[in-house]
Formats: structure tokens, C-alpha cells, sequence
């Protein structure tokens, strides 16, 4: 079970008082009902899926009840940080031939595929 | 007599205590302390066990949780029973039942024992080879009678009378294991006032030091120094220590399950003991003290009973004071045999000679087994073994040939070398390193916050250990914020520095196709089932142990995984580390269910929600049903009355009189503040700006997909004030669903949402009599037609108690919900039921409910709808407002999908049979003669007999239905076929006059 910190209760809790909520920063268009059939696929059903950094929402459901970003390794499961909802995205891309501009706290991630035997 | 292989003065266990069990039938004094294996070995009882899959049979081979053949069955009584019980970790208590495993019809004669014979048939692979054709034989007849003769014990049929309990802990330093390493570490954490939790597999903290009796700490025996150090540690107030506690699995940021054995050590309990217990703890920092493990020797026929591992033979003797024979040989890679050699030969025991497959042993081992007697054999190999249930003789030659020699024996010790325990470090994710100097694989890169320390990080020297241990103690808990105070290093010596170990098969286990060597003794997998695994095309590791099951087995390859590597690797030809190791996985050993469901099972497996009326109800014989986690009443059933005689009554009496109903599971919403009307507007598809205070409105909620999600009734209390009611198993899900709009996408709305679910209790009064038996109860409002019309909200007082009056209807008929606050529900619902009495108007359930919302054609959201119907296609377009600039779905409402024809549409069905009622969920077809597959147009949602209509109705999602109303359509069924003609929803009151009372 992961630890989670919550950016409004101030304290990281137990996993198992969030809920998921798919990916963040995904505005609905203010202008939803114009749209096109593309625009509307792209903001409603199409997501990335990625191997590294992702953006996401969750919510501390039995907890404050708050929504809130977060930034998520789809490998090592990691929480690298959470944010307040509204607050923009954080560039966490590395600078060219740079380590990835991770906060203090964070630690390298290691994947499951360099911990196991070589598969071939 | 405790056995006739006890050696008088060897080991701690006193004979003061004794404890009687049974195996096999067979009855059995034990000492105190004893496991069943060291009483049994007590006995000169070698054979525990049969194999697998050769049903060859098996002896102990450890003294510990790595065992892999003396699986036994442990029981209390027939429900208290449990298979696959190691037979090393098991303590012995007074009154147990113990048998043996996988053998028919006895352990001595094993009838399975002829797949040993056919062995060449049950090649490595066997399961994908020989059973493939027929293919329909796998699951009739070949995969049944594998099952049958394999096996690994068998579960007790009763359900498990003891309960588990579950444990949170926060520490910030959690020590793996209690040997002389752990011990350190957690001495000197705790030193610094830190807390400390301490988790030990055994039921004495010791480790190694229970066999190895050549260890000094601080100028004692390391044993007692253990002990000792266990007592000081436990008096201390920020000290847990657990015996009899194994750290099974680690999870993601220092997150340790460990299971707890409680009573399954003690003869007679305490009633409210829980048997197990998980603890699921939080650590700051760990230490993995998890020390290693020895392997076997792989040889020919190195699986006789009497062959074991040289440290388990160290253990019977210098813990249980038990030999493991009269006259042992011993076969070794490395130095540690030689110190059980000398163990058992000052206890009194005959060493028949050792043999050494090195060219030499460490620094005076050749000289002082000299001085003791006992012959020794370098660079020879032991190249078979004799006897059937116990083994009788080695024969020993030169490594590479030579003459044959064959020596009596009734025990085989063998030793290969010591494996680090670096499975709880692997589930850390961390990586391991193989250091070729010693041919081990050790913790490398490490992931999470903690710390190898002792045997599993490759420190052999006690000394060393101790001072690594100790100073990882002071960092771990300095790191986790205590720095004050600092513990001393203990002083410890080895006896003797162990040199040695090998990987892989010896000489002469190979690679002769003939020769069973075995590397996995639980899943029989011999040195030459990987050499075929290599042949036949497998060259990753993971392949290798997927087509022969090597550590795959309940022991995880504890004793055999480097074999198998060491064995691939030489037939690959290529280096250890470039052929890699498996991943290792929790559990480290087996857990039980018991341990991991804990609480959670029977009525607890899950909450049970109850009304306020609840106990009213069952008083007054309702049947429940579960909705969600809702226990709602279903029909009432007077005394004669079956279910269907119930609801026809129920039904026909709601029409002809009253009845009235519990809502109270009803989701409730309260949406407050000065922008409640502008969200409602966003989440729902209906408008809400021209909904006037005291009316209500039917609202229809959408996803952002344009497909129905929930609705309800919504009564505007205020003008900033609405009460939002929704699907009973709805509730939660919209809740989530509206707070995520207003905290995510419309933060600038001035709006608060409270679930009030559970703070009104709700019951329905409905029927032409509902305003006659209410208006006694009713202050403070006028319930004429004009001043509280139909979907209307009123404040009043019921029976004295502030309330919510709705006039609406659920059921067509003139109706009423009084909303209470829930802790009055009770008295008002008696009120009512009072009421209702003189005028022979009756409660009625959820059967009752569904049936009456049916024959008016009202929907539920979940049974007619699947999250894939629009409003028009439910039959509701026209709560969708056409005029507002958004909401949510206004988008998807549009997709090209959603407006096509021919989309599934909610209609009508009758059956041409009036008594025929179909199948909910039933296809329906055009043409019931055309060929299978059949173009399904659709399923039948809801149906039920209707007693009001006389008749059967059913509603429909059919393609296009709503252009079919007045044809006639098809519903195969298994037996016949149904056909029913296409209507509109509404059966009853077709012109809805009854509504307005
Ligand atoms: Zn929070």
C-alpha cells in the first residue's frame, strides 16, 4: 500500500483513503457544445499511456474530500509529488543531458525489468 | 520415552514437560519445544512424506521454513485442519493430530509410487507433451486424475471456527529476522530511543545460533547472549518484539505484511485468541536480517529418507538434543558439515566418513577430523545411494572415477554452501549483485529505505556481523530521527571461519539421462530436466522454470533455485550472472487465507447498511433483499402467503386503497448556496431556473458521454436550496461525480454538497387513500390538490417532527414522501402504519415497488438503462432542455453514434400468452427461424406479473423499437419461443388521471 500525501490535509495517509481519477490537466472546452466529433474524442476518450511520468487526479475520498495532482511513476508506482488542483503543471522533463528535475526527496527509479533475470 | 534417538545432555529442550500428538496413528511423546520433525526424527523417523510427482518417498530435509518434502496435515478436530504444514515449523502441543501427505494408502506402500518406475513418461514438460491430444481428454479425464494422485493435501471440508486478527504498526526501525545480525541492529537502534519492531520466524529469537553452538557474544554462548538480549530488548517501552513472526511480503515504501502464529503452538487456547494475526507495518527504516540458507548436495538419489541438510542436523542435535542417526556420512562442498561432523561425533554418534568434493577444506578441518576419528575423503564425490524408506549406504569414488567404495550409513549430512536470504530485499525491488568471488548473489542497488545486514548481505565473520548490524541499528534510527545514545558493539567469535560452496550438480549426477539428482525435491525436478528444459530450446531463466517447475513449488526453490541456475547456466554455457536470477514474490512462505482475510468474513465481509425501520420490518415479517450494501424490505408475507401471493396483494391493494413503503435507501443530496440552481444546471440535463421553491422536478443526469447516469426527483426547498434525491445504489457514485465537477471544473460556483442519505428516513404513502391517512399526522400544511399539487415540497411537521413532505409518485398513484430525520423514522413509520390500519391500507416492499413503477412504465436507472441509453432512448427526451447552453453530455448527446436510427429504445412488451412472464435479460428476434447465430434486436430489462393488469408486462431496450410498437416479436427460449407484441411503457392508467388524486 502506497503512501499518498494529500496537498490539503498536509499529511500523507494511507493509500487506501484515495480514489483515482484519471488523468489531470484535461480541461473540458468551455465551448464543449461547438466542438467537433475529433475535438470531443481527443478531450473524452483519448489518453496517453506512459512509460515514466504521469499526470493525474485524486481524490482523498475518505479523507478532506479534496481533488488534487499528482505526479506518478507508471513503473515504480512512485508518487513523485502532489499538488493542488488549479495549480499549473510542473516541468519535470529534464534539461538536455540533464537527470530529470525531481524534487529533493524523490529517489532514482528502478524498473521491475532491471530487477529481474534478462528476458529474452 | 521420548525416543530412543534423544542423546542424553545435548540440546535446550527439558524433559520436565512433555506433550503427547498422533501421526499417521501412530501415538507420540514429545518434549516441550519439540517441532513434529524433531520428535519424529526423535523416534528414528526419517520418512514424512511422498513426492510430488514420483510419490517417491520423502524425509525431513531442514530444520526450518525452507523444508520442501515434510508437508503434513495438522489438526485440533475435523474443522480445525490444515494441509501443507511444515513439519520443521510446527511445535508439537498436546492433543494434535498429525498426517502425512500425498500417499496411498499408506506412507510405507504408496501405490502412486509407480509413476517413479514410469518416471521416463514424466519428463520435465510432461504436462505440456503428453496430455495435449485429445484435447477434450485434458479436462475430462487426464487433468482430474493428475490432480488426484499429485496433489498437496487436502483442505478441510468445514467451515474454520478461529478467527484472525489484523494489526496496523508504525515503527522507525522495522528489524527482518532475530538472529545475532538483527539482534545488534535492533539493540542498537532501540538504544536510541527509536521504536523499534523486531519480527523473528521461530519461536526463539537465535537465528544460526540455535545449531551453531561454537559462537561466542560478549564472553557467553551466542545462544544465551540471544536470549538474553531478547529479554532486555523486550522490557523496553519502545521495543515490540515478535516471535513466531514471519515477514512475508514488502511492499511499496517500507510497507511490511508479517503473519503472526498465535495459537497454533499452544494445546488448548483461549476462547477469544485469535489464531493469526496480520501486521501491516509502516516502517521509517528496515533492516533485513534474514540470514541464509544452506543448500543440498545434488547427487544420485539424494532424496532417500535419512539424507538432510548438515545445519539441520546441527539443530536436532544441539537444539532438540536429538541425532539424526547412529551412523552418519557426510557429503560436502563446504566447511559448515565439517562442525556438524564434530557436533554429532562428541554427542556419541559414529561418523561413517566425510566426503568432500574439494580438493581440500578450510585451514585444520583434514587435521582435527583426524584427531577426532573420523575418515575423510577429498575430491571424491557420492555417486548413489541405497535404501527404500531410509537410506542404508553411500557409495563414494574418486572425483572423475575410480574405485567404487560403499559405506554403510543410516543418515547422509550434505552441505553445498549457504544461499543469502535476499527475498525480502528483492520485494523491495531492490537489485541484487552476484559476487563471483564467493558465488552468491547479494543485495546491489538498493530502492527503498533499508538496510542488509549479517549472512544475507555476504558478512560471514561474527564479529563483522555484529559491528555491521550495530552500526546500521545507530543509522537506521538516526536517519529516522533519533541520534542520541550509542550501544557498545558485542564482542563475537566463530569457532570455525567457513570456506567452501558450489553451485550446480556434482560429480556423477550427470549428464547420464538415467540419474535422478535432484535440485527441487517438492516438485521433483532432477539436474537432468534442466539440462532437457536447455535442449529443448529454453535459454531464459524464466522459461527454464516454467517448463520444469523447478522452485516453483509451496518452498519458492529455497534449497534449489541457484542449483537450477548453476545446472542452465553450465548447459547454456554461459556465466551465472548473464543467465540471471528469478524474480522473487511474496509470500515468503505460505500464508493462510485466514491470515489474510482477517476480520472481514461472514456478516463483517462487508458493511451492512440498515434503515431506521429495520427492526420494525423484520417484526412485521418482511423478507430482505440485499441492494448494494442495503438490506431493503422485499414483499411482507402474511401468514398462507408465499412470495407472489404477497406482492399480488401488496400491488392490489396500494391501487385500490393505500400502501406505504420505506424510501428511506433513497440517495439524498443537499445542494446549498447561491449558485446551487446555475450547477444543478451544468450536472443535470434539465433546467432548473424556472423551478419555483416548493416544486419539484424529474432530473435526468448524464456522463460527459451523452449516456444516462443517475435520476431522481429534485425538490427546490429555497431558492438556494435543493434536495437532491437518487438511485439508491446511485449514491455514492454521484456524489463523487457532482464534487468533482464543482471542485475541478466549475470552482467558481458558490455551492456546497452534502450527502444527507442517511439523515432523513423516507416513507412512501401511496394509493387513492394516501392523503386521508397522512393528513392526521400532518401539521402546519394544506395537502388540498391546489396548495400541494403533484411534485411538490412542503416543510410540515409529522407526527410532531420536523419534515420534508413530497408530493410524488413513484407508482401513478396519488402519493406522498415524508422525509423525517432518521432517528425518528421508526415512530413515524408506526404512526403511519396506525394510520393506514383503518383503512385496510398495507406496507409493501421493493417486489411491490418495481412492479407498480412498471406497469406506469417509470424507469430505473441500472435495470432499463446500461449505461449505454440516451435520454430517448429511455423514453425521456424530454427532460433534456433544449434551449440551455451546457451541461454535462450536451457534447456526447450529439456524437454521430447517438443520433443515428435505428438506436436500442426502451419499449413495452406483452406477451401473446396474458400468463406467460419472460426472463429479464431474455434476447429478442425478428424471425425465430432463422439460423443460428440469431440477430438479437435487443433484451428484455424488466418483467413482471402485473395483478392490476390481469396480465404479464415487460419493458425492452429493442433496436429501433419504438417504430416496431404493434409488432410482433420473438424471445427464444431454451425450451420454446415466446412471442410478444411490441407497446408503448405504460400498462396502467394509460391517461395518468389517478396521479392528481
Ligand atoms: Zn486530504
Amino acid at each position: 500500500m502506497l503512501l499518498i500525501h494529500c496537498p490539503y490535509c498536509g499529511e500523507a495517509r494511507a493509500e487506501l483513503e484515495f480514489r483515482a481519477a484519471g488523468d489531470a490537466h484535461i480541461d473540458r472546452p468551455a465551448n464543449i457544445a461547438a466542438i467537433s466529433d475529433e475535438e470531443f474524442a481527443e478531450y473524452f476518450f483519448l489518453r496517453d499511456n506512459p512509460k515514466g511520468l504521469i499526470y493525474e487526479r485524486w481524490r482523498h475520498i475518505h479523507g478532506c474530500g479534496r481533488f488534487f495532482n499528482a505526479v506518478r511513476d507508471t513503473v515504480s508506482d512512485k508518487f513523485v509529488m502532489t499538488y493542488k488542483a488549479g495549480q499549473p503543471k510542473p516541468d519535470l522533463s529534464p534539461a538536455p543531458g540533464a537527470a530529470p528535475a525531481l524534487p529533493a526527496d524523490s529517489r532514482p527509479v528502478e524498473t521491475y525489468e532491471a530487477t529481474e533475470g534478462r528476458a529474452e | 520415552m521420548t525416543g530412543a534417538n534423544r542423546i542424553a545432555g545435548a540440546g535446550r529442550l527439558t524433559p520436565a514437560k512433555t506433550a503427547r500428538f498422533r501421526f499417521d496413528g501412530r501415538g507420540f511423546t514429545a518434549l516441550a519445544g519439540d517441532t513434529v520433525a524433531s520428535a519424529l526424527l526423535a523416534n528414528g523417523i526419517h520418512l514424512m512424506g511422498r513426492s510430488f510427482k514420483y510419490h517417491r518417498p520423502r524425509g525431513v530435509v531442514s530444520a526450518g521454513p525452507e523444508e520442501p518434502n515434510a508437508l503434513i496435515n495438522v489438526s485440533r478436530d475435523t474443522a480445525r485442519s490444515q494441509p501443507n504444514v511444515r513439519a520443521t515449523v510446527q511445535e508439537v502441543f498436546d492433543g494434535m493430530t498429525v498426517g502425512s501427505q500425498n500417499r496411498y494408502p499408506s506412507l510405507a506402500f504408496d501405490l502412486g509410487g509407480i509413476n517413479d518406475t514410469l518416471s521416463p513418461f514424466f519428463a520435465a514438460g510432461f504436462y505440456y507433451k503428453t496430455f495435449m491430444w485429445p484435447k477434450q481428454a485434458w479436462a475430462s479425464i487426464y487433468e482430474p486424475r493428475i490432480r488426484e494422485a499429485a496433489g498437496l493435501g487436502v483442505s478441510p471440508k468445514e467451515e474454520d471456527p478461529d478467527h484472525y486478527a489484523c494489526r496496523y504498526a508504525h515503527c522507525d526501525v522495522l528489524v527482518i529476522g532475530g538472529g545475532a545480525a538483527g539482534l545488534a541492529a535492533a539493540k542498537a537502534a532501540a538504544a536510541t530511543g527509536a521504536t523499534v519492531i523486531l519480527a523473528d520466524e521461530q519461536p526463539e529469537v537465535g537465528g544460526a545460533l540455535h545449531f551453531d553452538t561454537g559462537a561466542e557474544i560478549d564472553g557467553q554462548n551466542g545462544y544465551a547472549w540471544a536470549q538474553a538480549t531478547a529479554a532486555s530488548l523486550k522490557a523496553m517501552d519502545n521495543v515490540t518484539l515478535l516471535t513466531r513472526t514471519t515477514a512475508f511480503g514488502y511492499y511499496a515504501q517500507n510497507f511490511v505484511a508479517m503473519a503472526e502464529r498465535v495459537t497454533d503452538h499452544i494445546d488448548r487456547p483461549q476462547a477469544n485468541a485469535p489464531r493469526e494475526r496480520l501486521w501491516q507495518v509502516r516502517a521509517k527504516r528496515v533492516v533485513i536480517a534474514t540470514g541464509s540458507i544452506e543448500r543440498h548436495m545434488v547427487f544420485a538419489d539424494n532424496d532417500r529418507p535419512g539424507i538432510l541438510l548438515a545445519s539441520a542436523a546441527r539443530t536436532y542435535l544441539n537444539h532438540f538434543g536429538v541425532t539424526v542417526g547412529r551412523k552418519v556420512g557426510v557429503y560436502t562442498a563446504h566447511d559448515s558439515a565439517y562442525e556438524a561432523a564434530f557436533d554429532l561425533k562428541r554427542a556419541g554418534v559414529e561418523i561413517a566418513a566425510i566426503v568432500d568434493s574439494r580438493l581440500r577444506p578450510g585451514d585444520g578441518l583434514f587435521e582435527k577430523a583426524r584427531s577426532l576419528g573420523i575418515e575423510v575423503f577429498t575430491d571424491h564425490a557420492v555417486i548413489a545411494t541405497s535404501g527404500r524408506l531410509r537410506v542404508a549406504s553411500m557409495t563414494v569414488v574418486p572425483n572423475g572415477g575410480g574405485s567404487k567404495r560403499k559405506i554403510a550409513v543410516d543418515a547422509l549430512i550434505t552441505s553445498s554452501g549457504w544461499t543469502p536470504s535476499v527475498h525480502m530485499f528483492s520485494q523491495s525491488r531492490g537489485k541484487v549483485a552476484y559476487d563471483a568471488a564467493t558465488g552468491r548473489f547479494l543485495p546491489g542497488h538498493y530502492v527503498q529505505d533499508c538496510v542488509s545486514v549479517g549472512t544475507c548481505n555476504g558478512t560471514d565473520d561474527l564479529q563483522a556481523i555484529l559491528e555491521e548490524a550495530t552500526a546500521a541499528g545507530a543509522k537506521l534510527a538516526a536517519e529516522a530521527g533519533h541520534a542520541e545514545g550509542a550501544a557498545p558493539v558485542p564482542a563475537g567469535r566463530n569457532a570455525i571461519a567457513w570456506t567452501g560452496g558450489m553451485a550446480g550438480a556434482a560429480y556423477g549426477a550427470g549428464p547420464d539421462d538415467s540419474v535422478k539428482a535432484f535440485v527441487d525435491f517438492q516438485n521433483d525436478v532432477c539436474a537432468k530436466d534442466i539440462r532437457l528444459a536447455v535442449r529443448e530450446g529454453m535459454h531464459s531463466i524464466e522459461h527454464i522454470k516454467r517448463f520444469t517447475t523447478n522452485g516453483m513449488a509451496t518452498d519458492q526453490g529455497k534449497l534449489s533455485n541457484l542449483h537450477g541456475l548453476a545446472i542452465a547456466a553450465e548447459a547454456l554455457g554461459r556465466g551465472i550472472p548473464e543467465v540471471g536470477l528469478t524474480t522473487f514474490r511474496a509470500p515468503y512462505t505460505p500464508v493462510t487465507f485466514g491470515t489474510l482475510i482477517g476480520h472481514a468474513r461472514g456478516d463483517i465481509f462487508d458493511p451492512t447498511r440498515k434503515t431506521p425501520m429495520h427492526a420494525v420490518e423484520e417484526a412485521n415479517g418482511a423478507a430482505f433483499e440485499d441492494v448494494g450494501q442495503w438490506k431493503r424490505a422485499w414483499y411482507y408475507a402474511r401468514p398462507g402467503e408465499d412470495m407472489h401471493a404477497a406482492v399480488n396483494r401488496e400491488c392490489r391493494t396500494v391501487r385500490t386503497t393505500a400502501g406505504y413503503f420505506n424510501a428511506s435507501t433513497l440517495g439524498k443530496i443537499e445542494v446549498v448556496g447561491p449558485d446551487a440552481a446555475a450547477f444543478l444546471n451544468l450536472i443535470y440535463t434539465n433546467s432548473w431556473d424556472t423551478l419555483k421553491p416548493g416544486r419539484c422536478r424529474y432530473g435526468i443526469m448524464l456522463r460527459e458521454d451523452g449516456f444516462v447516469y443517475d435520476d431522481g426527483v429534485v425538490g427546490r426547498i429555497a431558492e438556494d436550496r435543493f434536495h437532491v434525491t437518487t438511485t439508491t445504489g446511485g449514491a455514492p457514485r454521484v456524489m463523487h461525480h457532482m464534487e468533482d465537477y464543482l471542485q475541478t471544473e466549475f470552482p467558481h460556483l458558490n455551492v456546497w454538497l452534502t450527502s444527507t442519505t442517511e439523515q432523513w428516513a423516507v416513507i412512501a404513502v401511496q394509493g387513492p387513500k394516501a392523503r386521508e391517512i397522512i393528513a392526521p399526522l400532518v401539521e402546519g400544511a394544506d395537502l388540498s390538490n391546489e396548495a400541494l399539487p403533484h411534485m411538490s415540497v412542503v416543510e410540515a411537521k409529522v407526527c410532531g417532527v420536523p419534515a420534508r413532505l413530497f408530493r410524488v409518485s413513484f407508482t401513478g398513484e396519488l402519493g406522498y414522501e415524508i422525509n423525517v430525520p432518521a432517528d425518528y423514522g421508526a415512530a413515524v413509520w408506526e404512526a403511519v402504519a396506525k394510520a393506514a390500519e383503518p383503512f385496510g391500507a398495507c406496507p409493501y416492499g421493493t417486489e411491490t415497488m418495481h412492479v407498480l413503477r412498471a406497469e406506469k412504465g417509470y424507469i430505473i436507472v441500472g435495470q432499463d438503462t446500461d449505461g449505454t441509453l440516451t435520454p430517448d432512448d429511455a423514453g425521456v427526451a424530454w427532460a433534456v432542455g433544449k434551449k440551455k447552453p451546457d451541461f454535462v453530455g450536451i457534447r456526447g448527446l450529439k456524437r454521430p453514434d447517438l443520433v443515428r436510427e435505428g438506436r436500442k429504445q426502451l419499449v413495452g412488451l406483452l406477451t401473446k400468452d396474458p400468463k406467460e412472464v419472460l426472463e429479464e435479460g431474455a434476447q429478442i428476434v425478428a424471425d425465430p427461424n432463422q439460423p443460428k447465430p440469431m440477430i438479437m434486436l435487443g433484451h428484455v430489462t424488466s418483467s413482471y406479473w402485473s395483478e392490476n393488469c390481469g396480465r404479464s408486462i415487460a419493458m425492452a431496450v429493442v433496436a429501433g423499437g419504438r417504430a416496431k410498437v404493434g409488432q410482433t416479436l420473438y424471445v427464444p427460449m431454451p425450451d420454446r419461443t415466446i412471442a410478444v407484441e411490441v407497446t408503448d411503457t405504460v400498462f396502467f392508467d394509460k391517461e395518468g388521471g389517478r396521479i392528481h388524486g
